[in-house]
């Protein structure tokens, strides 16, 4: 293996798309306009004309496009999923990220060409269950779920076959991915069903005196005082009350960096690490890829480079979550 | 003498959730085995491996059950994250000759693979395609995931082929699992220092809003709904759309008369609306909610 690790950046619109390969992605990723893919968020994502262009744009430039339809295809109504997957074999995108059973199903069986990656929203998190998406449908990479720690991770590279990728840095989801329905639970609305956690459409905000308290459907998720920056209020980011005490129960507003452990996650053999952001500014894309081009070709050197990158984090913090044991 | 279409449908008591003492966890099964009218009862560690370190009850619980004419299912890790949790799983699995082993993660299917099995609700199956995949893989009981709405078990019903599809009824909804042990955080804790914490709440730990609106419940690694899901009048339509396996997820109340009243609606002796009122009045307090079926918050209780 030991193969220069691939560098996966998001594409939230065609200007980031442009903006990601010029700033030095080896791949970008991206969904179309509607719930087959876990960014459905108004004004963002790929028509199908935008996405034909976007693929012309890349590999021109030697980059690769990944179409993510990663979310779960809807019972009586696996139209808009299908399509998804029948234009990415129609426009040669490098690969398409699955996480439905059904449709990995379908993939495989209708394009055996093309090449198959399996989401972070199936949590696959552990190396018989990897084996089994490669097995049956021929998976090529998985991108791993946001609960293990590196000396995991490497104990899995060390039992498959197929390519593994990391979340790198970004949102910092505390749940194992596609198995939190949170967000339905209180909104409507979920990661798997129509590729949104706690929708801005559910959000709002009431001034009580000196804090400004963040709802979501009505529920206070945070307060903050007026010194504090105020965060989005994602259902697993707020301030909760537990045991008489208050607190940041799951996980604070902070955000996913693993810059400083490159080398290490390297060594466990990550083939690629994955920007997360699809819904984030075009400066923000910018300077995380920038970054992490240089910290990725140190790594993949032996070096370890570390880029400050405060301004960049959610809430003003950053975490390896996970991949250290001591986080859980 | 012809049937009526109530009289085929089949009660369960899902896994047991909690990290109850070994002695609560026997008095409970040995209650349901001697006295609750289920056909099927679920047992075995969904949450976190660590919990089942030193007990040893299973033998004892399992032959009661059965002595008893239940038919025992044995469930599986809803996370299989590390050796210890991939052990445990390959255990059970082992046992599939003589049990139903119920599946939560993709890797006990493929241990599974040909073999008839169960497949649990932390097993992600959206649609029709995912279900005949498992199907064919010989999956024979599915437990569905909670946040579908009724048009979706209404399609999935339609097109099952060769299993039989069942619908949580009762309980605390799961509604996440993580690395992370939220009942070690919340007493200043980690995972791998536990003190195994979440033996303290025996229906979970209760999350408030900091305004104190209760919403959420931990349960080590797991995050339930406050609510406890009540599908009681939905029960007609559910048979109706010929779903006829209900489960009953465990909780620290009188189950046995729990399991009494759903039977007796399924099996139109009482109404729901007159279940669902001795359910509040008579066996505990509680906040109800079927959001999820009608396709709005889970949280909601829409009235019908």
């Amino acid at each position: 293996m030991n193969k220069k690790p691939e560098l996966v950046c998001p594409a939230g619109t065609p200007a980031a798309l442009r903006i990601a390969v010029i700033a030095g992605a080896d791949a970008v990723y991206l969904g179309l306009c509607d719930q087959t893919n876990a960014r459905n968020f108004p004004g963002l994502n790929f028509s199908e004309e935008e996405l034909a262009q976007g693929v012309d744009f890349a590999h021109e430039r030697g980059v690769k496009v990944l179409l993510a339809v990663n979310t779960y295809a809807k019972a009586g109504d696996n139209k808009p999923w299908i399509k998804a997957i029948d234009i990415a074999a129609r426009l040669k995108i490098d690969a398409v990220i699955l996480a439905d059973v059904g449709l990995l199903d379908y993939a495989h069986r209708t394009y055996p060409d093309l090449r198959l990656h399996l989401s972070v929203q199936a949590a696959a998190s552990n190396a018989a269950s990897i084996n089994f998406y490669a097995k049956e449908f021929n998976v090529r990479r998985v991108v791993l779920p946001r609960v293990l720690s590196v000396d995991e991770i490497k104990a899995i590279n060390e039992k498959i076959k197929v390519e593994t990728e990391v979340l790198a840095f970004g949102g910092m989801c505390p749940m194992a991915e596609g198995h939190c329905s949170m967000s339905s639970y209180v909104t409507g609305q979920s990661p798997n069903k129509d590729g949104i956690c706690s929708p801005p459409s559910h959000v709002t905000y009431e001034q009580l005196g000196t804090r400004l308290a963040t709802k979501l459907a009505g529920l206070t998720i945070n307060n903050f005082e007026e010194h504090e920056q105020v965060g989005y209020p994602t259902l697993c980011k707020g301030r909760f009350m537990a045991n008489n005490r208050t607190g940041y129960l799951f996980e604070s507003p902070t955000s996913l960096n693993i810059m400083t452990i490159l080398p290490e996650l390297i060594d466990a053999g990550v083939s690629a690490f994955k920007i997360e952001g699809r819904q984030r500014s075009k400066a923000y894309i910018k300077a995380v890829v920038e970054n992490f081009r240089k910290a990725v070709d140190a790594a993949a050197e032996g070096r370890k480079l570390i880029i400050p990158m405060d301004h960049l984090y959610e809430g003003g913090e950053d975490t390896v979550g996970a991949y250290k044991k001591d986080w859980s | 003498m012809k049937k009526s279409p109530a009289s085929k449908s089949k009660l369960s008591i899902g896994p047991l959730l909690f990290n109850w003492s070994a002695d609560k966890v026997r008095d409970f099964y040995y209650k349901i085995a001697d006295e609750a009218p289920v056909d099927y009862v679920y047992v075995g560690e969904v949450v976190c491996s660590k919990r089942a370190y030193g007990k040893d009850y299973l033998p004892d619980v399992i032959e009661r059950l059965e002595k008893a004419g239940k038919t025992v299912i044995i469930s599986g890790l809803s996370l299989i994250m590390d050796d210890r949790d991939a052990k445990m799983d390959k255990d059970n699995t082992e046992l599939a000759a003589d049990y139903l082993i119920e599946a939560n993660d993709l890797s006990t299917i493929g241990l599974l693979s040909g073999k008839d099995h169960a497949i649990g609700p932390f097993v992600n199956i959206y649609n029709e395609a995912a279900l005949n995949y498992f199907e064919a893989k010989g999956a024979k009981r599915i437990s569905l995931p909670h946040e579908l709405s009724a048009h979706s078990l209404k399609a999935l019903s339609k097109a099952a082929v060769s299993s039989e599809l069942e619908v949580q009824v009762f309980g605390r909804l799961p509604l996440a699992i993580s690395a992370r042990c939220y009942h070690a955080r919340a007493n200043n804790l980690n995972k791998s220092g536990c003190q195994y914490v979440c033996d303290r709440d025996a229906d979970g730990l209760t999350v408030d809003t900091t305004d104190g609106v209760p919403f959420l419940v931990i349960n080590g690694l797991q995050t339930m709904s406050y609510t406890y899901c009540n599908l009681m009048a939905e029960l007609k339509d559910l048979t109706a759309m010929g779903i006829n396996n209900f489960r009953l997820s465990p909780h620290d109340v009188d189950m046995v008369k729990i399991s009494n009243l759903y039977r007796q609606c399924l099996d139109g002796k009482i109404t729901a609306s007159e279940a669902t009122f001795v359910l509040e009045d008579d066996v505990f307090n509680a906040e109800f909610s079927n959001g999820f079926y009608h396709g709005k918050p889970g949280l909601e209780q829409v009235d019908i």
